[in-house]
């Protein structure tokens, strides 16, 4: 058994040691004429740009690119799949035919249809059309966006904390049918899986009805938490905070309470007993808001902006090493830079924790309060 | 607002359903039902082992407490025995010693009246022997003296000195 894992674990950084060589090339391209995917950062406005560059999903994932002395673009990184619902049906082609071009001058053909990147989306040029047209809000004029399933840089984080998490979970699992306590890495999972069994699930849903939620409630605990916390590492992946990975989240907790609802619940929501007859259906109105839109909404909102926010704040100390080299010179700027980053860092790394426990807290108090019996109230 | 709305894709949306949807059901399939089994089963275990060990306590105290029991009544019993055996050895004494009296009244009595007996037959005999002696007396006297009155009633007279002496 322990030489299978090992000889797994052999292939495993072979294939991804070949896989590095032959795609994680540095990948250079020439300037087409305005790059705006953040290429040399100095002034407070390209700053800014960046770091909204950096928050959006990304259709390549690239570690870090630079502009070489004789001004070209290098990218460290490697080109995703693109996958897009088009007029045409299905294309497919790799990001790279971009070449890290954002904002349109770069026109992809396939399939006799025209494709250009605007602003991490990808947007599909009407017929007559050769090149993007904006108006002086830049928006473009005459293109539409797409349908887009890319594997981008969210799903890519998506996939991989997915296999990371069932390989964990898969081998405390397995210890368990061989030993009543786990070794290893093992031991560090367990007691947090205890923790949002005893602290989350048990003591918001009930003795009663918490095993049949618990597994929801675990996977999206850790989703969340690894996700937020490989979203401060160099990969810099923003997945939780992108607002389709969060709604789908909080989508996910509505239908479950929802679906799990007792006759009670929504008796409660909808007809109110105990309440004036007049007053009822204003009840049901704020009831039913409440449940199905204002619920869900504070989950997807909180978790969405909590993590930006952490992402616009670190990047942006970081930033204080150019914005300030003028008034501070470069060691002042870079060492308040690095302590202030460092620290807000710290407290990013609370919040990762932080984040996940309240997304799967309230998840657990919502499906708590659908799944109560009423009947012990009145 | 608008730029949030511009921001959300749905096309992201609709894989990242797709691979949380697949997620959770491999993590509940492979990860999360035998883990909360293992851990309930290791909990039941140890609740287990505690009311076993307790009721294990209990059951000693309960022994314990049988022992006491025991061993008190046991004492009751030496000392109720004990004190019978002393009331017995009592009365045996107090027995022993009426009969002993008993006894040695009766074997004094029968002494005394044996003696009483010996001292009557003796009386007897003596009173015959000096019958006999006075009557042979008599005889010789009889035979010696009877010439002279005189004589005659002086060895009367000395004998019967003699007599009332006895």
């Amino acid at each position: 058994m322990k030489i299978a894992q090992k000889s797994i674990k052999f292939i495993l950084i072979v294939a991804l040691a070949l896989f590095t060589s032959v795609n994680y090339a540095v990948i250079s391209d020439q300037n087409h004429g305005n790059q705006n995917d953040g290429g040399r950062v100095n002034t407070k406005e390209e700053v800014e740009a960046y770091i909204l560059h950096h928050i959006k999903d990304s259709h390549d994932f690239s570690l870090f690119s630079y502009t070489s002395d004789e001004g070209e673009r290098k990218h460290i990184g490697f080109p995703l799949p693109v996958i897009i619902w088009t007029s045409e049906g299905l294309v497919t082609f790799m990001s790279s035919e971009f070449h890290h071009n954002d904002d349109g001058h770069v026109i992809v053909e396939k399939n006799g249809l025209k494709f250009a990147k605007i602003h991490s989306k990808i947007y599909e040029l009407n017929k007559e059309a050769s090149e993007v047209t904006f108006d002086e809000t830049h928006h473009a004029t005459n293109a539409h966006k797409v349908l887009d399933f890319s594997i981008t840089k969210s799903v890519v984080g998506v996939l991989f904390i997915g296999f990371l998490l069932l390989f964990w979970f898969s081998r405390l699992a397995k210890q368990y049918k061989t030993q009543k306590i786990p070794t290893g890495f093992a031991r560090v999972l367990e007691p947090l899986v205890l923790y949002v069994r005893d602290e989350i699930a048990k003591p918001n849903i009930g003795e009663k009805h918490y095993r049949r939620f618990t597994g929801y409630l675990l996977t999206v605990f850790f989703f969340i938490w690894t996700l937020n916390l490989s979203g401060l590492t160099p990969l810099g992946f923003n997945v939780t905070g992108q607002l389709a990975v969060t709604g789908c989240l909080a989508i996910f907790t509505l239908v479950i309470y929802s679906v799990s609802g007792t006759k009670g619940y929504w008796m409660h929501m909808i007809w109110m007993p105990g309440v004036p007859v007049l007053i009822r259906p204003v009840l049901a109105i704020i009831e039913l808001a409440g449940a199905l839109l204002i619920k869900p909404f504070s989950l997807l909102v909180r978790l969405f902006a909590n993590i930006s926010a952490g992402h616009i704040v670190v990047m942006s100390l970081i930033a204080i090493m150019f914005t300030l080299k003028e008034s501070l010179g470069v060691v002042g700027a870079t060492g308040l830079s690095l302590v202030l980053s460092f620290f807000i860092t710290l407290i990013e790394v609370l919040v990762a924790f932080l984040q996940a426990y309240i997304f799967t807290m309230l998840s657990a108090l919502f499906i708590g309060m659908a799944v109560e019996d009423h009947a012990e109230h009145h | 607002m608008e730029t949030l709305l511009n921001d959300f894709s749905p096309g992201l949306f609709a894989v990242t359903t797709i691979l949380l949807l697949a997620l959770i059901a491999l993590m509940v399939k492979f990860a999360w039902k035998p883990i909360l089994n293992s851990l309930e089963e290791r909990e039941s275990g140890i609740a287990n082992a505690l009311a076993a060990a307790e009721n294990a306590r209990k059951e000693m105290q309960n022994l314990q407490a049988d022992n006491e029991k025991l061993i008190k009544e046991a004492r009751a019993e030496r000392e109720s025995m004990m004190k019978e055996a002393r009331a017995i050895r009592d009365k045996m004494i107090a027995d022993a010693k009426e009969d002993a009296k008993e006894v040695t009244a009766g074997l004094i009595e029968k002494a005394q009246a044996s003696i009483e007996h010996e001292k009557q037959s003796a009386l007897a005999e003596i009173k015959k022997n000096v019958a006999e002696l006075s009557i042979g007396i008599a005889e010789s006297i009889l035979k010696k003296e009877l010439s002279s009155k005189k004589d005659q009633l002086e060895l009367v007279e000395g004998l019967l000195k003699d007599v009332t002496l006895n």
